[in-house]
């Protein structure tokens, strides 16, 4: 049998990013398990956006840290290929007096935090993409350090970061069960083979809630599918991402050539389906079509799901729990990929029991037990 | 002819060596290696790459090709207007 310091279930975005925090302050004995190939789950699956424009307190410092380390990670990580961060900026589309009043307090909130957003008229917006439908909106937010990281290569340079720092990959490794004695975790077992740990993360993107139920941990989170689809590659035609929460529409071009674009839909079930439907593909291509004709008289080439992992605030769950050497990050409803710098970081501060910032203590998972109320995020396609 | 100068992949550009590498690194199956080459996502997602790299995949691992699971096949079949899509009507 194997022995580790610790066992990160969950080879996504979130796990890498905490297996080389953890070794680069020296943890030996890292181990990650995945239940399949390398980037299956959610990682792989995002829309490749990293934006600071958020209604929490909690998500914009969560973002804007997380945009620092994005801005020097090839260098950072030693990696030889390029994560291909992009700030073209997200342009969000106002289209009521309702978003145009939640847009002033987000621009107001993300400006006390040190985000460069700002209000825009329609004019302005126009200026930036000229081609966007001018009767579709009234008014946009805009930030010109939001934008584009690859999420495939991003992880790779991580995963290559982690395995030069010695950590151990299992991939097709699917963990069974997790033994506990008085409430202290003795060991992992997966489909293939048996660990000797006493300290375990939950970094399972969709599965985390299961994961938790093995160690009697209620995680409240669940998994719900969200599509998306992607073009062939066409001329540069939109340099930042257009959002409208309430037209129910992201999409971005990517620098490779391609568009992306997703929307949600209002009555997923909550499971763990990640298929494709006709209705996504009907709705989006009605939606693009009205705000972007222009990207409309693009040729889509595939669509695919993808699972939000959805916390009751919107709000991630980084955060020790009531088993001892049990850590959780998940919950990051749709957003686990542009917060993956400081979520490894945060952990590895969690498991080395080092001092946090107060903001960080908010993300504990206790806050949900708590009477008080919850700042809920509300900026989420 | 030099590895470098065979592509595989037409749509992303991708050679031989570049598969080779990719095996090399420790990516063993294609859904892995779709991730870091783009192989098969291009406009037509795979129709082209699939098999070759299949082929690669097996010789690597020696193991015969029809054990070699190729990347999943996702909707549609082949690039649709997005435009056509929005304005297509029931007949």
């Amino acid at each position: 049998m194997s022995k580790a310091e610790i066992v990160i279930i969950g080879a996504g975005i979130s796990g890498l990013s905490t297996a080389y925090n953890l070794a680069k302050k020296g943890m030996k004995d890292i181990v990650v398990v995945d239940k399949s190939h390398f980037l299956a789950g959610a990682t792989a699956r995002c829309g490749a956006g990293v934006r600071q424009q958020w209604a929490t307190k909690l998500n914009c410092i969560l973002a804007k840290k997380s945009i620092e380390f994005f801005s020097k990670a090839n260098e950072t990580l030693e990696y030889e290929k390029d994560i291909e961060f992009k700030q073209g900026g997200y342009l969000i589309l106002s289209s009521s007096k309702t978003e145009d009043k939640q847009f002033e307090k987000n621009v107001k909130l993300q400006n006390s935090l040190g985000i460069p957003s700002k209000l825009l008229t329609k004019a302005e917006a126009l200026e930036i993409v000229p081609h966007l439908n001018k009767d579709s909106f009234t008014s946009a937010s805009f930030c010109h350090t939001d934008g584009h990281v690859n999420p495939f290569l991003m992880s790779e340079a991580y995963f290559l970061a982690a395995k030069k720092l010695g950590v151990k990959f299992y991939f097709f490794n699917e963990v069974k069960a997790i033994e506990l004695k008085n409430n202290n975790i003795t060991k992992v077992i997966t489909d293939k083979q048996e660990i000797e740990t006493n300290k375990v993360v939950n970094a399972a993107g969709g599965y985390a809630k299961e994961i938790g139920q093995m160690v009697g941990v209620d995680i409240p989170v669940y998994s719900e599918n969200h599509e998306i689809l992607v073009t062939e590659r066409t001329k540069q035609m939109l340099s930042p991402m257009i959002m409208s929460f309430s037209m129910n529409i992201y999409c971005q071009q990517v620098p490779h050539g391609s568009i992306l674009m997703g929307r949600n839909n209002p009555d997923a079930l909550h499971n763990h389906d990640i298929s494709s439907s006709w209705q996504f593909l009907d709705e989006m291509a009605k939606t693009v079509n009205y705000i972007l004709p222009e990207v409309a008289k693009g040729r889509v080439i595939r669509t695919w799901g993808g699972s939000y992992n959805i916390s009751p605030d919107f709000q991630p769950i980084i955060s020790d729990t009531l088993v001892e050497g049990f850590y959780v990050a998940c919950g990051y409803s749709g957003h686990g990929f542009m917060f993956a710098p400081i979520t490894g970081e945060l952990l590895t501060e969690i498991i080395l029991k080092e001092e946090l910032e107060p903001y960080a203590k908010d993300l504990h998972i206790d806050r949900f037990k708590n009477q008080k109320k919850i700042d809920k995020e509300h900026s989420v396609v | 002819m030099s590895k470098k100068d065979i592509i595989i992949c037409r749509c992303e550009d991708v050679s031989l060596a570049d598969i080779h590498k990719a095996l090399d690194m420790g990516y063993r199956d294609f859904e892995s290696i779709k991730r870091i080459l783009r192989v098969g996502m291009g406009p037509c997602q795979g129709q082209t790459c699939s098999n070759l790299i299949k082929n690669e995949i097996a010789r690597y691992n020696k193991v015969h090709p029809e054990t070699v699971k190729t990347h999943k096949i996702r909707p549609l079949v082949s690039g649709v207007v997005l435009k056509d899509i929005a304005e297509s009507k029931d007949e």
